[in-house]
């Protein structure tokens, strides 16, 4: 019973992920990695780079990373639990906090809320490019390739794809 | 001023659930790196659903909910066009064809990663994601540390501590941020 034992592991990993992820998939990367590297043992630091690395290289949602962790423990039943697990809860709860939306959108409290999660927010997201670098970066060349990325994210538009494009070609010809 | 006068800007028909699941479908495999600016160029620009103030009201909400922002705008938009249906066809239509596109990468990668190459590459990716999640903070954080840098810094940085640093369980983490963030901000409102 070793497949449906990680199974039921997976969901209530990624359950519970799901409404901790405040300010999305890449809020909750360390908690990921925690969960899968450290907890339970389904994959090594660098397995989990990778494929955070693939789903960022495919187009879609940043939270596809989850489908291919789940995809890698227990093949495309783990995907779809995996899955499901980190969306059920929260589209749940999005779809009936739209429809009080109207009624709470100008309360005082959902705004000290508000502005209360943001901060927390910046803390889980820098939090995660921390443990991305600490763990991707092994020269001083890679410290470039994120300073440089975040640089050009941060003031021009340039589209992603080409420097994830740069950024593998250094990495595929052994040169960080 | 009235309607008839401005064909124009009168709004567009509520789409249909074909239309919201095959735009969420273009939406989900437009974006590398996150697909909201594309959600929002399709939502606001492309098919006029919603003006940029009730797209901004509903980012607020989906923002401010736990969960990837881009799920939970498509579940908003559906909702409001289409009630459960909608949501339906907005969530598959964003979700559906990635998810496709990840497997099929996770099973190329299950028979070639084992290759240096492969692992070196896709090392140089995160390392260029680490970046662009890093301008992602800064993004977040600059109005914050303009506006009220006493109240929003401090919490910054002991989350960053909790989780970076000392790796601590996440939910043990925001059982004490959140309620202590939320705190000084109810306490310090207006």
């Amino acid at each position: 019973m070793k497949g449906s034992s990680q199974l039921g592991a997976l969901a209530v990993s990624f359950l519970t992920i799901s409404l901790l992820a405040f300010g999305g998939a890449n809020a909750v990367i360390p908690e990921m990695h925690r969960q899968a590297v450290e907890v339970a043992h389904w994959m090594t630091d660098r397995e989990f780079v990778s494929l955070y690395a693939l789903a960022q290289a495919a187009p879609g949602p940043n939270v596809m990373v989850v489908t291919l962790i789940g995809w890698h423990v227990a093949g495309l039943a783990g995907a779809l639990v995996a899955t499901m697990a980190m969306m059920g809860p929260s589209v749940l709860l999005t779809f009936f906090a739209y429809r009080l939306w109207s009624f709470f959108r100008h309360r005082p409290w959902l705004n000290a809320i508000q502005n209360g999660l943001t901060p927390v927010t910046v803390g889980l997201v820098s939090s995660s490019a921390f443990l991305l670098a600490q763990a991707s970066d092994h020269g001083t060349l890679a410290y470039g390739v994120t300073a440089a990325t975040a640089a050009l994210t941060y003031w021009t538009e340039i589209n992603p794809l080409w420097v994830f494009g740069v950024a593998a070609c250094l990495g595929g010809f052994g040169l960080l | 001023m009235t309607d008839l006068s401005l064909p124009s800007s009168a709004p567009p028909p509520a789409p249909s659930l074909r239309e919201i699941f095959l735009s969420f479908v273009l939406v989900s495999v437009m974006g590398f790196g996150g697909v909201l600016p594309w959600a929002r160029r399709m939502i606001v620009e492309r098919r006029r659903w919603l003006t940029e103030a009730e797209f901004l009201d509903l980012l607020a909400l989906c923002q401010f909910l736990p969960g990837p922002n881009i799920c939970n705008l498509s579940i908003a938009v559906g909702a409001r066009f289409g009630g459960v249906k909608g949501s339906a066809a907005a969530f598959l239509g964003i979700t559906g064809l990635p998810f496709v596109i990840v497997i099929a990468l996770g099973a190329l990668y299950g028979k070639y990663g084992g290759a240096p190459a492969v692992t070196d590459a896709l090392l140089g990716v995160s390392a260029a994601a680490s970046g662009m999640i890093l301008a992602m903070a800064a993004r977040l954080s600059r109005p914050l540390l303009v506006r009220r840098p006493g109240e929003a810094a401090p919490v910054m940085i002991l989350v960053f501590a909790a989780v970076a640093l000392l790796r601590l369980p996440l939910p043990w983490v925001l059982a004490g941020a959140i309620p202590l963030s939320v705190g000084i901000s109810w306490w310090r409102r207006g």
